[in-house]
């Protein structure tokens, strides 16, 4: 038989449903394969195998009972630990957080709970999803389950999602739960060989959610396939009175509607994203995605989004600016961390806990955010910024007149090693300069694993579409999936 | 634009962040070479065009004037409010005497 842990989410939800093998026996198998290989990923910050259990003895018990199972029944999952879990400690991977134990659930947590998902254990991250290595942790580095050929030097999952882009690389977690600020889906996506779907702005509710920037914030689903992320991200999506950005909306039955004829769609192609000296096999998989979607019968075109290169230092004053005023509220009076000097005042007193809890990319980004912020520079640097926001937004809207959905690489390089570009903080941000202005203008993006580069690493393809069109992104991507027919696995050698 | 030393202290002590000479003089050159790189947006013609205030239009909703209708902050609670506190006393948060 195959082995449990190697099922994705429809195959186990399907395999419970159908009487194949228990979802008791499923849970038991990944608390398994997750005390196995967390000592050398270090992809959980804390594991919760007793609730991954419990949630699946209620699913045998509906099942028994002939009860109508969830979308979700007998899955188990991993959350990034930037959702409130009730009872579960949550600490977006940081120590201002440590031991912070919510008294509620998060919006996305309880429906993918209500739909019949198991709590694996909440996944680390980049320290309040600031970075692109999952390296800002307070928690230690994830390493990837991917190496290099020949090369046994520890690699980056990616980030700020590399907790669980990780995780559902190695097959310790059937699918699991990221946010996205400016590609901290895509780009673990790419970097593990999965599939990750960030939604239109909106269509996950923030409540719940730890927030960095709350106008690019937003939740989505990273699996094995794009199957898989479409059933997922149905039971996350969904209107939330309690978040006043949510989308008063139905949620599609995306999963149904599925499909990989692209006759009589047109995929874009944008020439500045073209860089000059873009990495060769970025380049040769980004011109095998074209093919594989003009065999799907798509027309390819070429588009011009003009302003692309301003994206990514309107983004640093952006995301920065948002968290400075966010992250305010870790004082050190309500919940986690308090550092208080002997003799110390208040104000004493918060600054010592924010020293004590924040981690320098952290830091550095509240700082950044409070300049662009302070009396004198807002209209030269924040008002700017979202004035060239509002013109990349437009750049979209027009390509988008003529074409339905754009293709791109995901990242510029694929996984690069632990360490490698940590010293220097502009050159990890260059990262997401191909997610970014996606983020930037609330659209649907996804990654999807379009082969491995000559290091025998996994390159993604990155599909961009209109406001609340993801039919039409994870139709590309089933399309490119087909094609691509991605089946390498990262050799177990923890 | 560039930051002095000077600066970088006054930013710390309005994000209430304690540094000190160290952390200041590695911060100068880290925030400069950011600062250096986003003020390319400079460059760009914004003529007649407004900030961006909401990516999806979306509209703003009233939630009904009741007292309590969401139970998790309706009030009621406050064992729970207090149960992440570092130090909690009396049913308050402690903090520091602001008072001389």
């Amino acid at each position: 038989m195959t082995e449990l842990t190697d099922l994705g989410l429809v195959a186990l939800r399907d395999g419970v449903a159908h009487g194949d093998f228990t979802a008791t026996e499923v849970a038991g198998a990944f608390n398994a394969a997750v005390a196995e290989a967390n000592g050398a990923l270090n992809a959980f910050i804390v594991t919760t195998p007793d609730h991954a259990l419990a949630a699946a003895a209620r699913v045998d018990a509906a099942r028994a009972a002939g009860e109508p199972l969830g979308k979700l029944a007998g899955v188990p999952i991993g959350m990034k630990d930037l959702f409130a879990t009730k009872g579960v400690q949550t600490t977006a991977a940081s120590k201002i957080l440590g031991g912070f134990v919510p008294p509620y659930e998060s919006s996305v947590s309880q429906k993918l709970w209500d739909a019949g998902a198991g709590l694996l254990g909440k996944l680390n991250l980049d320290q309040f999803a600031m970075g692109s290595s999952n390296e800002t942790s307070a928690f230690g580095n994830v390493i990837s389950p991917w190496r290099a050929t020949g090369d046994a030097a520890l690699r980056a999952p990616g980030g700020s999602s590399g907790g669980s882009s990780a995780a559902v690389a190695a097959r310790i977690v059937a699918a699991a739960t990221g946010t996205d600020t400016g590609g901290s889906i895509r780009q673990p996506a790419a970097f593990t060989g999965i599939t990750g779907i960030k939604p239109t702005y909106g269509r996950c509710s923030r409540w719940g959610v730890v927030a960095f920037a709350s106008s690019l914030d937003q939740a989505g689903a990273m699996a094995r396939d794009v199957t898989d992320c479409a059933v997922m991200l149905e039971a996350m999506a969904g209107f939330d009175p309690k978040d006043a950005t949510s989308l008063d909306l139905p949620v599609p039955d995306w999963r149904a509607a599925l499909s990989d004829d692209l006759r009589g769609r047109t995929v874009g192609i944008p020439r500045e994203y073209r860089l000059d000296g873009l990495n060769g096999d970025v380049a040769a998989s980004w011109d095998q995605g074209i093919a594989w979607l003009k065999d799907a019968g798509a027309r390819v075109v070429d588009i011009s989004l003009p302003h692309t290169r301003y994206a990514l230092p309107a983004y640093y004053i952006i995301a920065p600016a948002e968290a400075s005023s966010n992250l305010a509220r870790y004082d050190g009076v309500r919940y986690g961390l308090r550092d208080l000097p002997p003799g110390a005042n208040l104000q004493d007193m918060y600054a010592a806990t924010r020293a004590a809890g924040f981690g320098p990319e952290v830091k550095r980004r509240i700082m950044i955010g409070t300049y662009v912020l302070s009396a004198g520079f807002y209209d030269a640097y924040y008002t700017q910024a979202q004035k060239v926001r509002a013109l990349i937004a437009r750049d979209f809207t027009q390509a988008f007149q003529d074409v339905d959905v754009i293709l791109t690489p995901t990242a510029p390089s694929s996984a690069f090693v632990l360490g490698e570009k940590s010293a220097d903080p502009l050159e990890m941000y260059l990262n997401d300069v191909f997610s970014v202005p996606a983020s930037l203008a609330g659209l649907p993006a996804m990654s999807v694993p379009a082969g491995l580069d000559r290091a025998g690493l996994p390159l993604g393809l990155h599909l961009i579409g209109r406001p609340f069109d993801e039919q039409t992104v994870l139709d590309a991507g089933l399309a490119i999936e087909r094609r691509a027919a991605f089946v390498a696995r990262p050799a177990k050698w923890w | 634009m560039t930051v002095a030393p000077a600066d970088v202290a006054r930013i710390a002590a309005l994000a209430r962040i304690k540094v000190d000479e160290s952390e200041i003089a590695a911060l100068v050159p880290e925030l400069n070479g950011i600062l250096a790189w986003v003020d390319q947006l400079g460059e760009v013609d914004v003529t007649g065009v407004a900030p961006m205030t909401a990516v999806i239009a979306n509209q703003l909703r009233l939630r009904a004037d009741v007292v309590g209708a969401d139970p998790l902050t309706g009030g009621g609670i406050r064992d729970a409010v207090l149960a992440n506190a570092p130090a909690a006393e009396h049913g308050f948060f402690g903090v520091p005497k602001v008072i001389e």
